[in-house]
């Protein structure tokens, strides 16, 4: 008898596989892949880069995992990883002598703030005026890149605030910072959603608002919760990505990181129709996609066809996600099989 | 007098769908100079009747013959250049456009390349005259009434001269001064020798303004009479798919019964509903309700009679622009579901998979889906007492599922009927409302839930039933509030309540 929580095991085999593939690929083809070191207290190596880089992509992926949930889509979050670092960019500014303008955690909560009410703005857009997510979502995946070079006058801002490094190259125990805040925000987004009833009713408004609805759950506020949470998780996405560079570029930060981020929940099983959502598996999906950038990279793939690769390896694991397509490529196995 | 030949004439015409026989050897003629309803129960088949006149669909057998020539039309548009002109339920023309240019749009008077304006105006005011309506045909159509708008579409399809004229529902969106007016256009065509072909599921509608009457009944030719010869209460027979003699019986001794209800007090009894005055404009007329404790409530009426717009308008998934709910005595604000249930209320809908049911959940899920939204997002079931809930309510209404983590999708339509009851009682509703809760589903699976709802006004419940059987909802209402042309015609109560005297009251009204 299949219960939820093997049904749910079930979904993460296939990511799981993919990255299994990727690495053991690795394991043969790239030399050194696995090799971790430890330099000056901290890890070095291929596969924490792997975790470390996936970082942002990884925040933005347990925000958008809600909204896709919801059957919507939230195409903001990479501008809105803009508007979040642009802030924190002018709230400590760019002195030389790393004196921040205000204290670094009012920066630090301004620009997470910033980005929640931009959450806010397509939460309403969606729940209360009745847009359609990627329409509502579209205004600030252009109006941010706009509002994050108004905010840092169109200028790269750069930091030499010291301790706000810590979020993009800080090190914990041995292993990136960001690593923590991933975990973090995972397992704080786990106990809300799957130990409160929220999940249940996130599920139920993607699976069918009309009988959610009818069942007595406010569905708009449902809705406007995902995009406020999405927000907040670029928001922070922001920080790690500032602080990565330690300069704030309204052009070039989190430039196309909502592609990612969506392919990442996507791959870890999450259904772009909505419904059961899997935070885990699009956990796995971002790891995919870095492991992957990080592949081609190693084996110095010409850049110009580097996309093309990345993108039949997308193709394949989505494909792998299809349980259609797994059937008609296990009956063709099987027909073979009687043949012979 | 020798009735002359039809304009039109249908024979034997039948349409396959999918799965579904639309039309199976319809007949249907249509004489010049009279107005010819077609009468039917909403999927009976009247849309697939003109979609077949009209070229949208193709017959698949039977054939259409237009001043006695065989026709077969493959499109709307070369059903128009025939001479067969439809104007539609909604208006579709150009509101931003001018009275005069939606009437010519396509076929403007031209001169050297441009638009002879003062032509357009002319002519457009000419063919309104003749329908005897007065406007400024230079003002933009949204400027006027949807009844205008109705006369408009009208006049531009008989200005590309017409024999027929279809008019498919087109009063459903009028207010009665509207359909008089529009009522009044009809029978000025019909006196200038046009045949028209009248769609409505207004029963009154049809007897004021139509001369002869076909009736369909789930695809199948129900008869063609003249208006003056068939009574209200024998055409709803019809609609129904019943013989009247089978009930001339049953009807006397439901009469004598009602005189013997007479002398009978009534229970006093706690009300747990007490509806004022609620409407909805567009939807349902102002109607008064009450419900007991304890007490079926049965909503009876034909199909589109207004029965789903009324549960769904107390329910607050339509929200009222006037009247009052009272809930145990307690006036209540109800302008959501979530306000309904957090009232004591529950609905069962009659869409079960679009509007009940979410497939992808576990059957625990869907039955503890309503108790947990009227706890609210924080205060969680935790997962035992759900699992407790849910294999309760799966015992008691004996909803077969291997096990309550079983994806709901699994379920058949009889278990997924319960599965939807057991989500209300779940969070124990002094109300219930539930539309077509036997619908689509067999019969063991009908006596069960049946018996299930007489269990329920036992445990002192307040259940408000509807059914387009007349049959079950005599069975199991001990009050019956009827419906017609979405306004409450009459209230049946304890003797009176039989099938005979529900189908009276929706011809006569009280």
């Amino acid at each position: 008898m299949p219960s939820a929580s093997s049904l749910s095991r079930n979904k993460l085999v296939w990511p799981l596989a993919a990255l299994a593939c990727l690495l053991i690929f690795n394991f043969f083809f790239t030399p050194h892949f696995f090799h971790i070191e430890v330099k000056e207290g901290h890890l070095y190596g291929n596969l924490i880069d792997i975790i470390k880089n996936a970082g942002p992509i990884m925040l933005l992926a347990i925000g958008l995992t809600l909204v896709i949930a919801t059957k919507g889509i939230d195409i903001s979050v990479g501008s809105v990883v803009a508007i979040s670092a642009g802030v924190v960019a002018i709230m400590l500014g760019g002195d030389l002598g790393g004196v921040p303008r205000h204290p670094l955690s009012v920066a630090l909560v301004t620009a997470v703030l910033a980005a929640t009410a931009a959450g806010a703005w397509n939460g309403i857009l969606v729940s209360r005026i009745g847009l359609q997510p990627i329409i509502a979502t579209l205004i600030l995946f252009v109006a941010g890149r706009g509002i994050a070079m108004v905010l840092t006058n169109a200028m790269v801002i750069w930091l030499y605030v010291k301790p706000f490094a810590i979020f993009g190259q800080g090190y914990l125990f041995g292993l990136p910072f960001s690593i923590y805040m991933v975990v973090g925000l995972l397992l704080v987004t786990w106990l809300l959603t799957r130990r409160t009833a929220i999940g249940m009713f996130i599920e139920s408004v993607g699976i069918n608002p009309t009988a959610a609805r009818f069942s007595g759950i406010n569905a708009k506020n449902i809705l406007l919760g995902v995009y406020v949470f999405s927000g907040f998780c670029a928001g922070l996405s922001g920080l790690v990505v500032c602080s990565t560079v330690m300069s704030a570029d309204g052009n070039n930060a989190g430039n196309l990181y909502e592609l990612d981020a969506i392919l990442a929940v996507v791959l870890g099983g999450t259904s772009l129709n909505g419904g059961k959502f899997y935070l885990l598996g699009s956990m796995v999906g971002a790891l995919i996609i870095q492991t992957l950038t990080t592949t081609i990279y190693a084996f110095n793939v010409a850049p110009e066809i580097s996309q093309v690769v990345k993108a039949f390896v997308v193709y394949g694991v989505s494909l792998l996600q299809s349980e259609r397509f797994r059937r008609r490529i296990a009956g063709v196995f099987v027909k073979r099989g009687a043949v012979a | 007098m020798a009735e002359e030949a039809p304009v039109l004439e249908m024979r034997k015409i039948s349409k396959v769908f999918p799965g579904v026989k639309a039309l199976s050897g319809v007949d249907f003629r249509l004489f010049r100079g009279e107005v010819h309803a077609v009468m039917g129960q909403n999927g009976a088949g009247k849309s697939t009747l003109v979609k077949v006149l009209t070229g949208v669909h193709a017959q698949d057998a039977g054939e259409i013959l237009l001043e006695g020539k065989p026709i077969r039309p493959d499109s709307p548009f070369a059903a128009q250049k025939l001479g067969i002109s439809t104007v539609y339920q909604e208006v579709n023309l150009c509101p931003n456009l001018s009275v005069a240019e939606n009437m010519f749009i396509g076929r403007q008077p031209m001169r050297f390349g441009s638009i002879r304006w003062k032509e357009l105006n002319r002519r457009a005011e000419e063919a309104l005259k003749r329908l005897n309506v007065a406007v400024d045909v230079t003002l933009p159509l949204s400027s006027y009434s949807i009844a205008i708008q109705q006369m408009v579409a009208i006049a531009r399809v008989l200005d590309v001269s017409s024999k027929i004229l279809i008019l498919d529902e087109p009063t459903s969106s009028l207010d009665e001064a509207e359909v008089e007016r529009l009522f009044g256009l009809i029978r000025t065509l019909r006196q200038q020798g046009l045949a028209i072909l009248f769609i409505t599921h207004f029963l009154d509608q049809t007897y004021r303004i139509s001369d002869r009457i076909t009736v369909l009944k789930d695809g199948l030719f129900g008869g063609e009479y003249k208006t003056a010869q068939l009574p209200k209460l024998e055409l709803i027979a019809k609609m129904l798919g019943k013989e009247l003699s089978e009930f001339s019986g049953a009807a006397e001794g439901a009469a004598q019964k009602q005189k013997k209800g007479e002398a009978t007090p009534v229970r006093a009894e706690k009300p747990v509903l007490r509806i004022r005055q609620l409407g909805l404009r567009g939807s349902i007329a102002p109607f008064d309700l009450d419900l007991s404790e304890g007490e079926v409530l049965g909503l009876a009426g034909l199909l589109g009679s207004g029965r789903t717009e009324m549960a769904k308008l107390i329910f607050g998934i339509d929200s009222p622009n006037q009247g009052e709910v009272q809930v145990k005595g307690k006036k209540t604000n109800i302008n959501s579901p979530h306000a309904a249930m957090m009232a004591g209320m529950g609905y069962c809908s009659e869409d079960r998979k679009n509007e009940g049911v979410l497939g992808e959940l576990t059957v625990r899920e869907n039955i503890i889906l309503a108790l947990q939204a009227r706890n609210g997002v924080f205060k969680h079931i935790p997962y035992k007492k759900q699992l407790e809930i849910a294999d309760r309510l799966i015992e008691s209404l004996r909803i077969k599922t291997p096990s309550a983590e079983n994806a709901a999708l699994q379920l058949s339509g009889g278990n997924l009927q319960k599965m939807m009851l057991a989500r209300w009682l779940a969070t124990d509703p002094a109300v219930l409302i539930l539309d077509e809760p036997t619908r689509g589903i067999d019969v063991g699976a009908k006596v069960e839930i049946m018996e299930l709802i007489l269990n329920l006004s036992r445990q002192g419940r307040g259940v408000i039933f509807i059914s387009s059987e007349f049959e079950e909802v005599v069975r199991c209402s001990d009050r019956v509030a009827v419906l017609r042309d979405h306004v409450k015609v009459g209230e049946l109560a304890g003797p009176e309540v039989d099938e005979p005297n529900i189908m009276r009251t929706i011809a006569e009204g009280r």
